[in-house]
């Protein structure tokens, strides 16, 4: 309780705390998007012919989109000019660091300000990390121990470079280029991104970190991340992002896939903290993301997400329940506040026998935004004996807000169940009132409320995610409760 | 010829004979409309599931007069109630004259005729008032050829204590037809009414119905409608029920769909005055490949209101089931409970069931809560009942029963809720207990 009572003092102090602007010389590509950007980046990450062709394949593909970005969601933004974002950022180093200490001590430091430590030496924090700003990885750690275990974590253009085939065999085979308009733009242009790879029956002993930041203006972040878990294997994931505060709008859009083997699992848990905007809505990341995975039999993927950031949020991480037996999970939080606008969800795909998902999603919108809750669930006809649970639930503080859910369901096999619930309600008097009775103060009340409301998704959470988790619901919220 | 060339062939003709005035102004608009927006198909989003276009696509024919059927027919399709009215629409058009109504409750006048009559102002105000929330072509073409509808009105402080039919025959003899009646039913302050709208066929060729019902109800006044398709399955149906409840009232409808080709019901509830109370429920027992779409909006405006929505589906055969439900509460909407609950059954394996309960809320002290389920019956309850002697056949007939109880209970009317019960005893082959 005390901890609760002092971050939210702490928080309240405090606006958006990762808004600093690391100074770093940066090697950039001019402003503009065409084939000569592509072959630009191509060549800058020096990779092999095939990738190019592949990147400018998709390029082909989103210019005969034309600017006709997806208009289903429930968001409105001016539309982005491509051509007035840089699709290049690297932080200028000397030729690609050997060890972390090549790194340059200024971002470092900015890593440290972020709370993430690169440093191997700091081994109690027990994560690895791979760290990207702007366009590409600055590092990874504990890459010697993982590798032992026959574990690979690298940046994916370290994988283009060295492991091919695998990169050739998985990447696009979950989320092909021809998907969205998002995701055919990420795939021509991505620029760095995280690849993971655990052997058969390997268990992977720490959590796999990454790190997204933004850092250069005028720039857009589009990272690629692909984790492989082979057969029997076992992998916990995180991913964390944040960006200086500006007054223009920024582009982030990436593409992550995750593939299962026959009875891996996955679990993948992101604390989404981009540059929300000011409390005029000025600013801010938009956030249009494209998240899949793919389970074989017997195979699990979990997703877990604590969305706070970003002007806007457009992103449903979904589960292709292909194999027999398998399963699929996905746990958000969606906290909005002032003008931010939140479309998130998930698809569940049953295609094989004995599936089963399980959705729990909760949004909490306040100030001016908008809180929409997106879910597909689709069983097929062969999808015997599956099983979906979802439930959906929205808190409103203010009434200036709005909250939206959209879930479809689309069922085409008799032995299956599907069940979904939603609410939408306020913290009631009543419950404010039974802790005033009890001697808590209105606006600790009103965290322990949230607390409560959000707990069945905290818990999905790693440990060292938990406790940011909860601070950033707390900040996200600040000024709006009470 | 398909129905879209016939439309176009028809307009000008039956527009001319029409004539001018109130109506013919909202013919002319909407009509512009229908051209500008045409017939949805899947990529609207409201019609993701129901596709119309092959329907249009076909040979119908539009009659805008009525040949009267024979006593024998008209007979056979009355559910001979004791009732305050009985109105029918034959292929669309309104028929005075083999209806007959309680003069001293209600006024009933053929659209046209009330266009210019004392009541003009209530088809000024409130004819086409549905249009701000139906943006389709389909809705547009029946306003674009409204004229032979129906005007209804219950006369303040009437409670009528026997329910007003509208029987709606389509005569599929001779040719296919597209048929669109158009009905403005009004409900007086401090009245009360039950009314039921009865669709029935004649004939093996296909029909293709477009209806607009518009309901407004007024201050403290009672209104309780039924819906109930009972046609074959070369019937296809669009239908909109909107229903505008403009002072502090009290709404009750059901829509209950036992046959069909393609069908698809919206029905719109607009609570525009505060304190307002409005129910909907809703059952659907298909089979063979009937596709049956239920589309609703309950729109809280005003604070202090309560809705409630319940739909129930059983899907058998190749059949497919939609529902839509939206519930929207606008920011001045505080202190709106609204419920929503949509269960489905699917028997086969080649049905299938699509459903999307959507909450757009925009104020804060509210309670809203939707829950949807798909599933199968209950393999325990099952069992009780085979271990009691029952046969497989008979255990589901019984189960499948109470599952549809629910909603038949909502039927208050004895002699249609006595008919309803027969048949889908009939559907369900309860006789076999």
């Amino acid at each position: 309780m005390s901890e609760m009572i002092a971050t939210l003092e702490e928080t309240a102090l405090s606006d958006y705390k990762y808004g600093f602007v690391t100074q770093i010389e940066a090697d950039e590509a001019p402003l503009g998007l065409n084939e000569d950007i592509i072959r630009f980046i191509s060549a800058k990450k020096e990779e092999p012919e095939w990738m190019l062709e592949w990147r400018l394949k998709a390029f082909k593909y989103w210019q005969s989109l034309g600017n006709h970005e997806p208009q289903w969601a429930n968001i409105s933004y001016p539309s982005i000019d491509y051509q007035n974002i840089k699709y290049y950022s690297a932080p200028k180093q000397k030729a690609g660091p050997k060890s972390l200490d090549e790194i340059d001590p200024e971002l470092r430091r900015t890593f440290d300000k972020l709370g993430i430590s690169l440093n191997e030496q700091n081994r109690l924090s027990g994560i690895a990390v791979d760290a990207v700003i702007d366009s590409v990885s600055i590092g990874t750690t504990f890459k010697a121990q993982l590798a032992e275990q026959g574990i690979i974590f690298c940046s994916i253009t370290e994988a283009i470079q060295h492991h091919p085939d695998l990169v050739k065999k998985y990447m696009g085979s979950v989320v092909p280029m021809t998907d969205n308009f998002f995701a055919a733009l990420n795939s021509a242009v991505f620029t760095d991104g995280s690849f993971c790879y655990i052997p058969k029956g390997v268990r992977c002993p720490m959590e796999l970190s990454t790190y997204f930041r933004i850092n250069a203006e005028n720039t857009g972040q589009f990272e690629r991340t692909l984790i492989i878990a082979d057969e029997g294997a076992y992998v916990s994931y995180l991913e964390g992002c944040t960006a200086p505060m500006r007054d223009e709008n920024q582009l982030h859009a990436a593409v992550v896939e995750l593939i299962a083997l026959d009875s891996a699992e996955i679990k993948y848990s992101t604390v989404q903290n981009w540059y929300p905007g000011d409390k005029e809505g000025k600013g801010g990341i938009y956030n249009f993301v494209t998240k899949r995975g793919i389970c074989s039999t017997n195979a699990k993927i979990s997703w877990t997400q604590v969305e706070t950031g970003s002007a806007i949020t457009w992103k449903y991480p979904s589960v292709i329940l292909k194999g027999d037996n398998s399963v699929g999970e996905f746990y958000s939080v969606a906290v909005t506040n002032n003008y931010q606008q939140a479309d998130t969800g998930t698809k569940m795909m049953h295609v094989g026998k004995n599936t089963r998902s399980r959705i729990v999603s909760k949004g909490i919108s306040a100030g001016k935004s908008n809180n929409s809750y997106r879910g597909l669930v689709q069983v097929g006809k062969n999808a015997h004996n599956s099983r979906n649970f979802s439930q959906c639930d929205s808190l409103l503080l203010g009434d200036k807000c709005g909250a939206h859910t959209f879930p479809y369901i689309e069922t085409k096999n008799s032995t299956s169940i599907v069940e979904h619930e939603a609410t939408t309600s306020k913290i009631g008097e009543d419950q404010i009132f039974y802790c005033n009775q009890r001697g808590i103060d209105t606006e600790t009340a009103v965290a322990l409320i949230i607390n409560g409301f959000a707990k069945e998704v905290m818990n999905q959470l790693p440990m060292e995610f938990a406790v940011e988790a909860q601070k950033l619901l707390a900040i996200s919220l600040e000024g709006s409760v009470g | 010829m398909s129905l879209i060339e016939t439309i176009q062939n028809k307009y000008n003709e039956f527009s001319a004979v029409a004539g001018n005035g109130l109506l013919g102004n909202m013919r002319a608009k909407a009509f512009e409309h229908y051209n500008k927006l045409g017939i949805p198909t899947s990529k609207n989003e409201e019609w993701k599931y129901t596709r119309i276009t092959p329907l249009t696509n076909k040979n119908f024919e539009l009659h805008t007069t009525a040949v009267l059927p024979s006593k024998e027919v008209l007979n056979d399709i009355r559910l001979q109630a004791e009732c305050a009215a009985e109105l029918f629409f034959i292929n669309g058009v309104f028929v005075k004259e083999i209806s007959s109504f309680d003069k001293d409750a209600l006024v009933v006048l053929s659209l046209n005729e009330a266009a210019e009559s004392e009541y003009k102002n209530y088809v000024q105000q409130h004819l086409n008032q549905s249009s701000k929330y139906m943006k389709d072509g389909l809705h547009a073409l029946n306003a674009a050829f409204v004229a032979n509808g129906l005007f209804v009105l219950v006369k303040k402080n009437k409670a009528l204590q026997k329910p007003v039919f509208i029987y709606h025959l389509t005569d599929t003899n001779n040719d296919n037809v597209f048929v669109q009646p158009r009905t403005l039913f009004v409900v007086e302050e401090n009245a009360q009414v039950q009314l039921i709208e009865l669709y029935k066929n004649n004939g093996l060729q296909e029909s293709f119905t477009n209806e607009v019902i518009e309901i407004v109800v007024q201050q403290n006044a009672r209104f309780e409608y039924y819906k109930v398709q009972d046609e074959n399955e070369n019937c296809h149906h669009v239908g909109t029920t909107h229903v505008q409840q403009v002072g502090k009232c009290f709404t009750h409808c059901v829509t209950i769909t036992l046959n069909g080709g393609t069908v698809r019901n919206n029905i719109n509830m607009i609570l525009e005055a505060p304190n307002n109370e409005g129910h909907l429920y809703g059952l659907y027992i298909i089979n063979g490949k009937t596709h049956v779409d239920n589309h609703s909006i309950v729109d809280n405006i005003e604070p202090n209101c309560f809705s409630n929505e319940f739909y129930k589906g059983i899907m058998d055969g190749n059949s497919t089931g939609v529902f839509n439900g939206k519930i929207f509460v606008r920011q001045d909407a505080q202190k709106t409970n609204a419920y929503q609950s949509n269960k489905n059954i699917l028997m086969s394996d080649t049905a299938s069931v699509n459903a999307k309960p959507q909450l757009e809320i925009f104020a804060d002290d509210v309670k809203c809560s939707h829950g949807c389920t798909v599933g199968q019956l209950d393999e325990d309850a099952l069992f009780y009942l085979r271990a009691r002697g029952l046969d497989e056949k008979q255990a589901k007939a019984f189960l499948l029963h109470a599952f549809a109880a629910d909603i038949l209970e909502q039927v208050k009317p004895e002699a249609l809720h006595t008919y309803l019960e027969k048949k889908i005893d009939e559907r369900l082959n309860v006789d076999a207990l």
